[in-house]
């Protein structure tokens, strides 16, 4: 038949146009984990003693936990020896440098990326309409921080926006009072490592009641075979003050599956606001599931002080295997927790996200949107878990998970779990599943749309109030990326 | 030139694994300017005509031949056909849930002016233009801002159908049952959409159950199909004489 059906059109072959190795020489750490793994990771960081200490603390931690089995994703054993803890582009050996000094093999990576290294630049596709559009940047490649832009601008603020290295020996008493205090080191299995062995990520600190001046926006890569990332990021907002920050993450196409296991952690104090939004777009692996990021990341929220606020947007369209929950506490009177997500799945991806919302303070509200869809061989799975403590009066939460299927051989799943121990907080769950149904992609293509742009439209418009939350910048970036993840999916 | 040119067309559909046909030798011309009724009773394939020529999947043409502007519908994509200038508009038309109606509207005329090498519309221009066609058809500006369908009572579908064909000004409508479910108010408005339309140049295909459409949208030629087929055409007399006696006399 000369008609395209859906199944068809979910069935051509995906681009993922993030898929180039960048050829630099790296120092790159033999595969295995043992104690002095963790201590040559910190002695290539010149870490301070007490941060040693902790990371062989984490890393006793893991060696006494097994990884988590409740998830709703299928993967062979992981094994933990044969994987790189620590590479760096040679050229980086002496830590992140200013853009003049940076090796033009990875500024062109960048660039093929449409990353704006330059601080004149914005991002691809995007028009500048002022000063304000500009988005600082910190680069990580591998194991390491490449540079960070705008510190300048940002430093006049009082805003500090480094990598997380740079920032234990720069602003020892802020790291050391906010590291793993969200998430503690055995908070779970993949934490504990992250703990042990993390490399870069960044810092972020707002002081108190300044409104970062612009986006803040870090971009992960891995590049090396064999590699893990296990990036830290830590973001403070002190009281009053207000950041927007952004992360994207891309890697080459391999065959084999590369672990990707990264914490962050977020502090909102009193009336301080934190908005962090994700488009991660990692390597999802070939259409017979070969390759791909096995993407194991924790990510958590404090609401600390009254009216806070926390607020996750996440677009995930990468990874061979997606396992995450941002959550947020809410432990401040009167603060806000929300959670915005698209999972899209294809070809033999898994993922299995969510939230939690965990609410302790009175009179705290929480809001999570949740899309999830499924094409191909591929299975979506919402997690989410609302809890509301005894001293949580008049709380409140609205939950809203909807699933669209592409094709007849992809699978959604739903898992909520309320958990109320206060009589008066109201909590609201919505759910429902549809299908792109064959009768819609007529209705498109009678319309002189073809299928490909139809079943675009029509993803496009069952993620918008997920597209809405995101900064304007990235909203037309994370369409393009979601038409690029079905066109790639579409031929 | 005709618009459409429709001869000796024989289609199948396999329902439940089983074939059946559901045209059988089926003949029509349509010219331009002309406004053409299609009545019958249930399950006559009135609708199946309109989604064969649409190209809508899951038809399999046994034989014959339908030519649109000259060109060969019978193997194109449904696309295709819209950018070549053919519009239906739906019996039940579907929703599509987030996606606003003018942002269906743009995406539609984009692709169609793409497909035929022409600069899209202006954004300015073509909301403009949009929200004129609205207002004629009594939608108010908020309907535009909708999802496609999304939550809008039976009268909104059809008057959105129309409004669609008045945005795209195709060459041939095939109106499919756009009159059912409509009250009087509704009614005439669609009617005055659909004479808004026509002109000399294109042609318009009514499917209806009901002669009171007729009243208001005066067609040049009515014709009965049955089992696939036309059995009978006439002029507008033939209508209400169907209204009167029904289709069994015809047999």
């Amino acid at each position: 038949m000369a008609n395209q059906s859906v199944q068809d059109i979910i069935e051509s072959e995906k681009v993922y146009e993030a898929g180039f190795i960048t050829d630099v020489e790296s120092e790159t750490l033999p595969p295995g984990l043992d104690e002095n793994v963790v201590r040559h990771i910190s002695r290539q960081k010149n870490e301070p003693e007490w941060l040693t200490t902790w990371r062989l603390r984490a890393f006793k931690s893991w060696q006494s936990m097994s990884p988590p089995a409740w998830g709703h994703i299928d993967h062979p054993e992981i094994d933990f020896q044969t994987i790189s803890y620590y590479s760096a582009p040679k050229s980086q050996l002496d830590g992140p440098k200013s853009l003049d000094e940076v090796d033009p093999e990875l500024l062109a990576t960048y660039e093929k990326l449409g990353i704006p290294l330059h601080e004149q630049a914005v991002l691809a596709g995007v028009v500048q309409t002022s000063d304000n559009a500009n988005v600082a940047v910190d680069v990580v490649f591998d194991s390491v921080s490449i540079t960070t832009t705008f510190k300048e601008k940002l430093a006049e603020a009082g805003v500090i926006f480094c990598p997380i290295s740079e920032a234990v020996k720069k602003h020892p008493e802020l790291v050391k009072k906010y590291l793993g205090k969200v998430i503690p080191q055995r908070d779970n299995f993949f934490a504990a490592l992250n703990s042990a062995v993390f490399t870069d990520g960044s810092f972020v600190y707002i002081p108190k009641g300044v409104r970062c001046p612009m986006e803040l926006s870090t971009y992960f890569r891995i590049n090396e075979r064999n590699t893990g990332q296990f990036e830290r990021t830590l973001i403070i907002a002190d009281e009053g003050s207000h950041v927007s920050y952004l992360e994207g993450c891309t890697a080459p196409m391999r065959d084999e599956n590369q672990l990707h296991a990264a914490v962050v952690e977020l502090v909102a104090l009193g009336d301080a606001e934190i908005k962090y939004s994700t488009v991660q777009n990692w390597y999802p692996g070939d259409a017979e599931g070969r390759g791909g990021i096995y993407n194991f990341v924790t990510k958590r929220g404090l609401c600390a002080g009254r009216k806070a606020k926390i607020s996750w947007t996440q677009i995930e369209t990468g990874s061979a295997i997606t396992w995450k929950y941002p959550s947020v506490i809410l432990k401040g009177d009167e603060s806000v927790g929300e959670f915005y997500s698209v999972a899209l799945t294809n070809n033999k991806q898994q993922a299995d996200t969510g939230t939690k919302m965990i609410h302790i303070g009175r009179d705290t509200k929480s809001t999570i949107i949740a899309k999830g869809i499924s094409a191909g061989k591929s299975d979506s799975t919402y997690r989410g878990l609302v809890r509301v403590a005894p001293t949580a009066s008049d709380a409140r939460n609205f939950t809203q998970c909807d699933s669209l299927l592409i094709g007849s051989e992809c699978g959604a799943h739903t898992f909520p779990y309320i958990e109320s121990k206060n009589s008066s907080c109201v909590v609201e769950h919505e759910a429902s599943t549809s299908k792109v149904s064959e009768d819609q992609l007529f209705v498109c293509q009678q319309r002189g749309i073809d299928a490909e742009k139809a079943v675009s439209i029509i993803v496009n418009g069952f993620c918008k109030d997920v597209f809405r939350e995101l900064p304007m910048e990235f909203a037309v970036e994370a369409g393009k990326l979601l038409e690029v993840s079905l066109e790639g999916a579409v031929g | 030139m005709s618009l459409l040119s429709i001869d000796n067309l024989s289609v199948n559909v396999e329902t439940s694994g089983e074939e059946r046909t559901v045209l059988n030798g089926l003949k029509l011309q349509i010219n331009p300017g002309e406004v053409h009724a299609i009545m019958g009773p249930n399950g006559s394939g009135k609708s199946t005509l309109a989604h064969v020529v649409a190209r809508k999947p899951g038809y399999s043409i046994q034989s014959g031949v339908v030519l649109f502007k000259n060109q060969l519908l019978n193997e194109m994509e449904p696309e295709e056909v819209a950018q070549l200038g053919l519009f239906l508009g739906f019996q039940y038309p579907v929703e599509i849930p987030g996606v606003s109606n003018m942002e269906f509207l743009k995406a539609s005329s984009d692709s169609v002016n793409k497909a035929r090498s022409k600069e899209p519309e202006s954004t300015t221009d073509f909301m403009k233009r949009v929200r004129s066609i609205a207002s004629s058809l009594d939608l108010d500006q908020e309907f535009l801002k909708r999802g496609v369908n999304e939550g809008f009572s039976g009268g909104e579908k059809k008057r959105n159908e129309i409004l669609q064909m008045l945005v795209l000004k195709p060459d041939l409508a095939l109106l499919d049952e756009t009159d059912s479910g409509l009250d009087i108010d509704a009614l005439k408005t669609v009617s005055n959409g659909v004479n808004a339309f026509r002109d000399s140049s294109n042609g318009v295909l009514l499917i209806t159950h009901y002669q009171r459409l007729l009243d208001y949208v005066v067609p040049d030629f009515v014709h009965v199909l049955s089992e696939g087929r036309i059995i009978q055409s006439g002029d507008k007399s033939l209508a209400l004489e169907l209204e009167s006696k029904g289709y069994a006399w015809l047999k």
